[in-house]
């Protein structure tokens, strides 16, 4: 494999699993809480959340180069502070996968924890335990197959995240150019030889880690 | 009774689309490079005077991707480039009637940095300076001002410096966008492009020399289905009331 494609591989690999850990880090918490309590905002936070699933992702990475640019509202004062902005980095790319994918897992691990059986959530409560104790070990080992699924989609989505990358972390090669991106740069540029190649690549690694999280879900739940 | 609705509500959704499809058709369609876009919409309402009834729809992108919408068979009529090595490969794919090819304008490379400069910089040499971090120029294999700027940066050069600084741009819109902003320190473009934005300014002009000359082309399709629009508009270009617009929009005219 040459060096460019085999960077390419590894990067969009490295991205989506770092932007599927804050998924899971940032996503089942919020799940729970959309499914569990009831406050002023609750809509609010889901429409917030879900946004980015049905913007075009244009619009998403506008949004974030006005969040993080160096110029941004976060991206600002964190230049001002550090000197480093994450604009054209890999890790813009992985707040880019991250945003678009968080909607996957929310959507999916809520509908697992709202479908929990409320008597077995009472019951625990019935029995002296805490509310915590009762999400670690009632409510979230019975969504396990929802919040399964929820991973693999949000590392399915943010393995193919092409337009808010795009935006954010620029299309450099050798540095910032993801699989999408490289095959885009390929096509683009009228390469048909690499953008068959890097296509027949993506599609198959892809199938090949859909295939292999389906039966790790199966067999985990 | 409610589905009903709903069917009769879709059908009539498509019978909009479908009508607006068919007289698309009456339509010359010009894909077009996007450092034209302003020059070309004010040139369309000029051809709708002259052409009543008729209208001009454009496709306006860096000129390597409307080469690959071409090639995969886009329903064009008329292709204007910002630079003749499109043109070429289309030609040597036969894909352009060459007897309507012309030569319509020129334009200049420019360095723009944001108006809010960190770094204040007055030649293409001085990019090489630490304080200047990152360079937005379009992606000199899809966009011909990128290519021009590639050229340009190496006459001074500095190409090989200033490589790992470099962000490539889709597009020349894209390069300025993230010079205003100020996520880029500089950006190379086409004078046109930077004429009149917002939040940008003029550090340096490429001398002439330093790059191949920046000419538009524009050349009918073989596949047209509107010829004598086409040709028409070709011609409004040429004309001197098109050169006028081109010359104000800060275009040169063609040797």
């Amino acid at each position: 494999m040459e060096p460019a494609t085999f960077f390419s591989l590894r990067l969009s690999l490295q991205v989506a699993t770092a932007a599927t850990v804050l998924v899971l880090i940032a996503g089942v918490p919020a799940a729970y809480v959309l499914a569990r309590r009831d406050f002023r905002g609750r809509d609010a936070a889901d429409v917030l959340i879900t946004l980015p699933l049905v913007l075009p992702p244009t619009v998403t990475g506008y949004l974030l180069i006005v969040l993080f640019g160096r110029n941004g509202l976060i991206g600002g004062p964190l230049y001002h502070w550090a000197g480093w902005t994450v604009m054209f980095t890999w890790q813009a790319a992985v707040i880019a996968s991250f945003v678009v994918a968080l909607p996957l897992m929310v959507k999916t691990a809520r509908a697992a924890i709202e479908a929990v059986d409320r008597n077995l959530i009472d019951a625990s409560a019935t029995l002296g335990h805490s509310e915590p104790w009762t999400a670690l070990r009632v409510i979230l080992p019975l969504a396990k197959r929802g919040i399964v699924a929820g991973a693999v989609l949000a590392f399915a989505r943010a393995l193919g995240e092409f337009g808010a990358t795009l935006m954010l972390a620029g299309n450099i090669p050798g540095r910032t150019d993801t699989m999408p991106l490289a095959i885009y740069s390929a096509a683009t540029s009228g390469d048909r030889g690499r953008a068959n190649m890097l296509v027949l690549l993506f599609a198959g690694l892809s199938a090949l880690l859909l295939y292999t999280a389906n039966r790790l879900g199966r067999r985990a739940v | 009774m409610k589905q009903s609705a709903g069917i009769m509500l879709a059908l009539l959704l498509f019978g909009a689309v479908g009508s607006g499809w068919a007289q698309e058709k009456q339509d010359v369609t010009v894909a077009a490079a996007l450092s034209l876009k302003g020059a070309f919409e004010e040139l369309a309402l000029l051809y709708e005077v002259k052409h009543p009834g008729e209208r001009v729809q454009f496709n306006f992108a860096a000129s390597g991707v409307l080469q690959r919408q071409i090639e995969a068979g886009a329903p064009i009529d008329v292709f204007a480039s910002a630079s003749s090595r499109e043109m070429d490969e289309l030609d040597r794919q036969q894909l352009l009637e060459v007897a309507s090819a012309r030569t319509f304008a020129r334009n200049r490379i420019v360095l723009v940095v944001p108006a809010e400069g960190r770094a204040a910089l007055r030649s293409m040499r001085e990019l090489r300076q630490a304080a200047v971090q990152r360079i937005a120029i379009g992606n000199p294999a899809t966009v011909p001002a990128g290519r021009y700027a590639e050229e340009v940066l190496r006459h001074a050069n500095v190409w090989d410096s200033v490589r790992g600084k470099l962000i490539l741009c889709e597009n020349v819109r894209q390069v300025l966008d993230y010079t205003a902003r100020g996520e880029v320190d500089a950006g190379v473009v086409f004078a046109t492009d930077a004429a009149g934005v917002n939040g940008i300014a003029v550090a340096a002009a490429a001398p002439a020399a330093s790059h191949s000359p920046a000419s538009y082309q524009a050349a009918m399709l073989r596949g047209a289905e509107h010829r004598a629009a086409g040709r028409a508009f070709i011609d409004l270009l040429l004309s001197a009331e098109g050169q006028a617009v081109l010359k104000r929009r800060g275009f040169l005219a063609a040797p």
